[in-house]
C-alpha cells in the first residue's frame, strides 16, 4: 500500500519534473550566462573538493559584498625548493595571495604550488599547462591529516581491543565487539581461503591494516568535511605499490618458476622457445597490471561516487524549483546510502584481491602430483 | 592517463606510504598480533573444552561400561552362588535323607533282629513252658489215667490202634 503510494509519487513527480525542464529550458535562454555560470561554479566545487588541499576548510560562502569566506585551518606547508621551505598555508589566502618566503614567491594555481616571479605570472606552454616551476610539495595536506586522524582513530580502536582481551579474559568490550567479527572475518573469510591455512598468518597484520585503513577513509569521505583520501590516485598507489612489493617479496621459488616458466613440464623445450616469446611478457606484464587494476579501481569507484553524490547536491541549486530541488536530494539521500555500501565493498575487494595476490605468490605447488596430471 | 599523473602528487604518495608504513607497524605490534593471539587462544580453549568435554563423555561412558560389567558379573557370581548353594542344599538333603534312609533301616533291622530274637526267645520260652506244662499235664494226665488197671489198658490199646492207623 505504502509502496503504491510511493511510486504513484515518484510519477507526479517526474511528470512535473518533465514540465519544469521545458520551463528551465526557457528560463535558461534568456538568462543562460547567469545559468552556466552557475553549472561550472559547481562543477569546479566538486573538482575543487575532488583534490587534495593545503588547507583543512570545512566550508566556504560568499558575503554580501562579494568577499569569499573560508572557514576551517591553515596547514603546514613543505617545500623542497633548493633547501627546506616551511611556511603555514595561510599565507596563500586561499589561492588569492602569492606566498613569499625568503625571497622565492609560490603560487596556489590549481591546488598546486607554482614557483612565480614577484608579481606571481604563470606562463603556460602550448597546451595550456603552468610552465613554472613546481617544487617538490611535501605539505602536510588535508588528506594527510586525514590519514594521521585515521590512524589514531584505528590505534586507538584496536589498541583498546587488544587491551580488552587482556583484562577482560579474551572477551572483547565496547567497540570491540563491533569490529573483532570483521577481524574474524577478514581472517576466516578473505585470508585463509586465498592464502592458505598454513602462510595466512603473516599477512594478516597487512590485509587487517588496509581493509579498515581503506573502510574508514571511505567512511570519512562520506562525512559533509569534504574528505576525498581513497580517491586519490596518489594514495591509491601507495596502497597498491605496498601488495605488489609484499607479493613479489614473499614469492615462493614455484612464484617466479611460474612467472618464466608458466607451462612447466606439460611442454618440451623447443615447443617453449616459440610460446615463451609472447607468453613470458605476458606473465610479467600480469605482475604490474594486477596492482595497477587495484589502485585504478579503488580511486575510479570513490572518485565516481564523490561527483555523482556532488552532482546531485548541485543540481538543487540548479533547479531551484519545489520539486527539482527535493528530488535531487531525495537521489542524493538513495546515492549516498548506496555510497556508504560502496566504501565497504571497496575496502572488501582491495582486501580480499590483495590476499588473492599473496595466495597466488606463496603457492607451493606439488610437482609430482602435476606431472602425474600432465601424463 | 594524463590527467592521472598530473593529479598524481609526489608528496602525498611520500606521506602516505610513510604514515601507512608506520600505521602498519605499531597497530602489528600493539593491535593486531594480542588480538589475533587472543582470538587463537581463546578458540584453543573452545577447542581444548570440547576435547575435555567429549574426553569425559567418553571416560563417562567407560565407567558406565565398566559398572554394567560389574553389575553383570555380580549378578552372575550371585547366581552360581546360588545354584551351588541350591546344590549342596539338595546334596544335603540327599545325603541326609539317604543316612537317615541307611540309619533306619539300621534300625528296622536291628529292631527286626531284636523283634527276632525276643520273639525266638519268647517262643523259645513258650516252647519250653508248654513242654514243662505238656510234661506236667501229661504227667497229670498219665497219673490220672494210670490210677486204674481199666484205663491203662485202654489207653495202650488206643495208642496200639493208633500206631496200626498210622
Amino acid at each position: 500500500m505504502r509502496k503504491d503510494t510511493f511510486t504513484r509519487f515518484l510519477l507526479i513527480a517526474a511528470l512535473f519534473l518533465g514540465q519544469f525542464s521545458f520551463a528551465s529550458e526557457a528560463k535558461e535562454a534568456i538568462s543562460e550566462e547567469q545559468g552556466t555560470d552557475l553549472k561550472t561554479e559547481i562543477k569546479d566545487y566538486i573538482f575543487h573538493h575532488l583534490k587534495d588541499s593545503h588547507d583543512f576548510s570545512l566550508f566556504s560562502y560568499t558575503k554580501e559584498n562579494g568577499e569569499h569566506k573560508y572557514v576551517g585551518f591553515p596547514l603546514p606547508v613543505i617545500l623542497w625548493d633548493e633547501g627546506l621551505q616551511v611556511f603555514s598555508s595561510s599565507k596563500f589566502h586561499h589561492g588569492e595571495t602569492l606566498a613569499e618566503v625568503d625571497g622565492n614567491y609560490y603560487k596556489l594555481y590549481h591546488n598546486k604550488i607554482y614557483k612565480t616571479d614577484a608579481e606571481g605570472t604563470i606562463n603556460y606552454d602550448e597546451e595550456h599547462h603552468p610552465a613554472n616551476i613546481k617544487p617538490l610539495d611535501f605539505s602536510i595536506t588535508k588528506n594527510v591529516v586525514m590519514i594521521i586522524i585515521t590512524g589514531l582513530l584505528m590505534l586507538l580502536l584496536f589498541g583498546s581491543l587488544a587491551r580488552s582481551y587482556a583484562k577482560n579474559n579474551g572477551i572483547p568490550t565496547g567497540a570491540g565487539r563491533f569490529f573483532e567479527p570483521i577481524v574474524l572475518y577478514i581472517r576466516d573469510d578473505i585470508a585463509r581461503p586465498n592464502i592458505g591455512e598454513k602462510r595466512y598468518k603473516k599477512y594478516m597484520p597487512f590485509l587487517l591494516t588496509i581493509f579498515f585503513f581503506i573502510w574508514f577513509l571511505n567512511m570519512f569521505g562520506m562525512t559533509p568535511l569534504g574528505i576525498n583520501v581513497t580517491g586519490n590516485i596518489a594514495i591509491t598507489t601507495s596502497l597498491a605499490v605496498l601488495t605488489f612489493i609484499i607479493t613479489n617479496f614473499t614469492g615462493t621459488k614455484d612464484y617466479w618458476m611460474h612467472q618464466f616458466d608458466p607451462l612447466g613440464k606439460s611442454l618440451p623445450w623447443y615447443g617453449k622457445i616459440v610460446l615463451y616469446i609472447i607468453l613470458v611478457p605476458i606473465e610479467l606484464l600480469g605482475l604490474i597490471i594486477k596492482p595497477f587494476s587495484l589502485l585504478i579501481r579503488l580511486y575510479a569507484n570513490m572518485q565516481a561516487g564523490h561527483i555523482v553524490i556532488g552532482s546531485l547536491i548541485g543540481l538543487m541549486f540548479i533547479f531551484k524549483s519545489w520539486i527539482g530541488s527535493p528530488l535531487s536530494f531525495g537521489l542524493a539521500f538513495a546515492i549516498s546510502l548506496i555510497e556508504i555500501l560502496v566504501a565497504l565493498l571497496q575496502a572488501y575487494i582491495f582486501t580480499m584481491l590483495s590476499a588473492l595476490y599473496f595466495g597466488f605468490a606463496s603457492e607451493e605447488h606439488e610437482h609430482e602430483h602435476e606431472a602425474e596430471v600432465a601424463q | 592517463m594524463e590527467k592521472l599523473l598530473e593529479e598524481f602528487s609526489v608528496g602525498l604518495f611520500f606521506w602516505q606510504t610513510l604514515l601507512f608504513g608506520l600505521l602498519l607497524f605499531l597497530l602489528w605490534k600493539f593491535a593486531w598480533k594480542p588480538i589475533l593471539n587472543a582470538v587463537n587462544d581463546r578458540e584453543e580453549g573452545i577447542k581444548n573444552a570440547l576435547d575435555a568435554a567429549e574426553e569425559a563423555k567418553k571416560e563417562m561412558q567407560n565407567v558406565t561400561a565398566d559398572s554394567e560389567k560389574l553389575l553383570k558379573e555380580a549378578r552372575a557370581e550371585r547366581e552360581t552362588l546360588l545354584k551351588e548353594a541350591r546344590e549342596i542344599k539338595e546334596r544335603i538333603v540327599a545325603e541326609a535323607k539317604d543316612q537317615a534312609q541307611v540309619e533306619g533301616d539300621k534300625m528296622i533291622k536291628q529292631a527286626q533282629a531284636a523283634i527276632e530274637s525276643e520273639k525266638k526267645a519268647a517262643v523259645a520260652d513258650i516252647k519250653a513252658q508248654v513242654a514243662n506244662l505238656s510234661v506236667d499235664i501229661a504227667e497229670k494226665v498219665i497219673k490220672e489215667e494210670l490210677s486204674d488197671k481199666k484205663k491203662q489198658h485202654k489207653l495202650v490199646d488206643d495208642m496200639l490202634g493208633d500206631i496200626k492207623l498210622n
